[in-house]
């Protein structure tokens, strides 16, 4: 092979030709990685399938809206954080003291951590609270996609039809569900949560819908209480308080982001023989108020079994938490945290996986706060801690309250020399459980958390000084 | 004939090589980092907020992108554009980048140095000590939104 005597050894040339070939193949990979970027910067929503009002499975959403509809899905995740998550724990194992405090009702025997949203409708068919007692329909307001079905049961009862009469179909339709027994009204509804609970079908604008929600957002608008974290509400007092407030209608987009999860995430309870889903929250949202609320219309959620006080069940008051925070004061809304945007390719989405903060800190925290999520981690982990070991003494202190109340009644002390150490029973146990039964530790308003339950622990003292001297 | 086989392989594939290398940097826009166009910056729709919030911003009239964050030198500018750009390019191409996207500590420096090389009139009585981690100020921990724009 005389050729190869000149230039290069025929070895260089399978090795530079090795060299060049395995190059074009990497500048061609980067190539098509330059153009997968550039397409993702032209993608757009496509309307696939038509779905409206009355498309309750999420699934027949999912087709146009594919990325929410994925990020809703993993709700069905189970995961702890510190004080939280979604593991369905049982709670009053895990701190016994519960099942004193509630004693005589339903929570005594069943009260687990909630699940994902995926799971509301699910968790309410097999909790206890529901298989072991007898519970009226109200409960679906929230746990499930009761909307369409609220709308036939008002067009059954009379209402007209047309879309310019959606509310009133609605609140008659809910009025003749909250009366039905559970399994009755169980029997209407299929799926939990579904996207027109939050959405216009037509135009997926964010929408309150449900009719519980609409009357006490109302209520309170129509009283004095300061509502600086939703100006909408203050700009239509200012502006004479025309006819009703209506937040599809006055509340900014933004103020939307909180209000479509304060449909459920609220103080509520069940009024009348009609039961009635009803939110507390004629005088205001703080704590005392809605206890003076509650005073008047003297509502008695049970009479405790050891103490014979007539005490009240505090129920996942987020909503009213949140809006005595510096949060809410600042504008930010529950989606900022809970469904922060996240990126998929060059398409920001909000992430319909709804979740506790602290297990997503970049996206939920670090858009504002630009520390290490370690950092974050423990600011709020020292914030909580601090909240828990407050609760562990609101809890002593009632629990304590409920014995000294239990030993003078056996004593012999009469209901009227009792009557002071019971009424403080219900304002402390009131305090304590609104917030214990709040799903964020005293996150949301770290301050008047701990004010609720500074208050908790002396009226619970306060008692047993009565209580102890009670003839 | 035969003994020309080998050479003119080669030099296919090195042109194969130099035409598909040229094809992908001009579609790549490869030329107009270069440049102190914004515009550039934005190539990557992951710059987007960035560059839509500096349209917004107070500085937008006086200064861009380059202003900012490249040293006011020839040498250092395309320095840091090389840098950065090999570390974005990467961070795009693998989609492997920390989100929300975080300046990193030497870049916060010298995005520091150039607060101060236009204000240094009104700064001339603090010395910020840009780089030293210890002792560093941070203009934009409180001025976030004077390059960005409004924060909400």
């Amino acid at each position: 092979m005389p050729f190869f005597k000149r230039g290069l050894a025929l070895w260089h040339y399978v090795v530079l030709i090795a060299v060049t070939t395995v190059a074009t193949f990497g500048v061609l990979l980067l190539y098509q990685n330059i153009v997968a970027r550039k397409a993702e910067a032209t993608q757009h929503v496509f309307r696939v399938v038509d779905v409206d009002e009355n498309t309750v499975d999420p699934a027949a959403w999912g087709k146009n809206y594919p990325r929410q509809f994925d990020s809703y899905k993993r709700t069905v995740d189970i995961e702890r954080t510190k004080h939280g998550g979604s593991d369905a724990f049982q709670k009053l194992d895990a701190d016994p003291r519960w099942r004193e405090i509630f004693k005589g009702y339903a929570f005594a025997v069943d009260y687990r951590e909630e699940r994902g949203h995926a799971y509301m409708l699910k968790d309410q068919d097999e909790t206890e609270r529901v298989t072991h007692f007898k519970q009226p329909g109200s409960c679906l307001h929230c746990h499930a996609a009761v909307i369409p079905t609220y709308i036939q049961a008002g067009l059954k009862a009379g209402i007209p039809a047309g879309p310019e009469n959606r509310e009133a179909q609605i609140q008659k339709g809910f009025e003749e569900l909250c009366a039905m027994p559970y399994a009755d009204a169980r029997k209407l509804v299929a799926h939990p949560v579904t996207c027109t609970d939050c959405h216009a079908a037509d135009s997926m604008d964010l929408r309150v819908s449900r009719p519980a929600f609409v009357n006490g957002i109302r209520a309170l608008a129509r009283s004095d209480y300061a509502t600086p974290h939703l100006p909408s509400i203050e700009r239509w007092r200012k502006e004479g308080r025309k006819g009703d407030y209506d937040p599809n209608k006055d509340a900014s987009r933004q103020e939307m982001r909180s209000l479509v999860c304060a449909q459920c995430h609220v103080e509520y309870y069940f009024k009348g023989q009609g039961k009635l889903v009803t939110y507390p929250w004629d005088k205001g949202l703080r704590v005392e108020q809605i206890e003076a609320y509650y005073d008047e219309v003297k509502h008695v959620d049970w009479k405790h079994t050891d103490s014979g006080a007539p005490v009240l069940k505090a129920q996942h008051p987020e909503f009213e938490l949140w809006s005595q925070g510096i949060h809410a004061r600042s504008g930010v809304a529950c989606a900022d945290c809970h469904m922060p945007y996240v990126r998929e390719g060059a398409i920001k989405v909000s992430n319909h996986h709804v979740r506790s903060p602290l297990l997503n800190i970049a996206q939920s925290c670090q858009t504002c706060h630009r520390y290490p999520e370690a950092e974050i981690r423990s600011r709020v982990e020292a914030i909580q801690d601090r909240n828990q070991s407050l609760m562990d003494r609101a809890e002593e202190a009632v629990v304590a309250l409920i014995k000294n109340i239990q030993d003078a009644a056996k004593r012999g002390a009469t209901d009227d020399a009792l009557k002071g150490a019971r009424d403080l029973q219900r304002k402390a146990q009131w305090r304590l459980d609104f917030i214990a039964a709040e799903n964020s530790t005293g996150f949301h308003a770290p301050q008047e958390a701990a004010r609720i339950l500074g208050e908790a622990i002396d009226y619970a003292r306060q008692g047993q000084i009565l209580a102890l001297s009670a003839k | 004939m035969l003994h020309l086989l080998w050479p003119i392989a080669l030099s296919i594939s090195l042109g194969c090589l130099a035409g598909v290398g040229g094809y992908t940097f001009y579609y790549g826009q490869g030329l107009s980092y270069l440049s102190n166009d914004p515009a550039a910056c934005v190539n990557c729709h992951i710059m987007r907020e960035q560059y839509d919030g500096w349209l917004k911003g107070p500085h937008h009239a006086v200064a861009t992108c380059n202003d900012c964050h490249t040293p006011h030198n020839f040498i250092g500018k395309y320095m840091a554009k090389a840098e950065n750009g090999f570390w974005h390019s990467k961070g795009f191409t693998f989609q492997d980048f920390h989100e929300p996207i975080m300046i990193k500590p030497r870049n916060s420096a010298l995005l520091q140095k150039n607060c101060v090389a236009c204000h240094e009139r009104i700064t001339a009585e603090i010395n910020t000590h840009p780089g030293d981690k210890m002792k560093m100020l941070d203009c934009v921990h409180c001025h976030r939104e004077v390059g960005h724009g409004p924060v909400r």
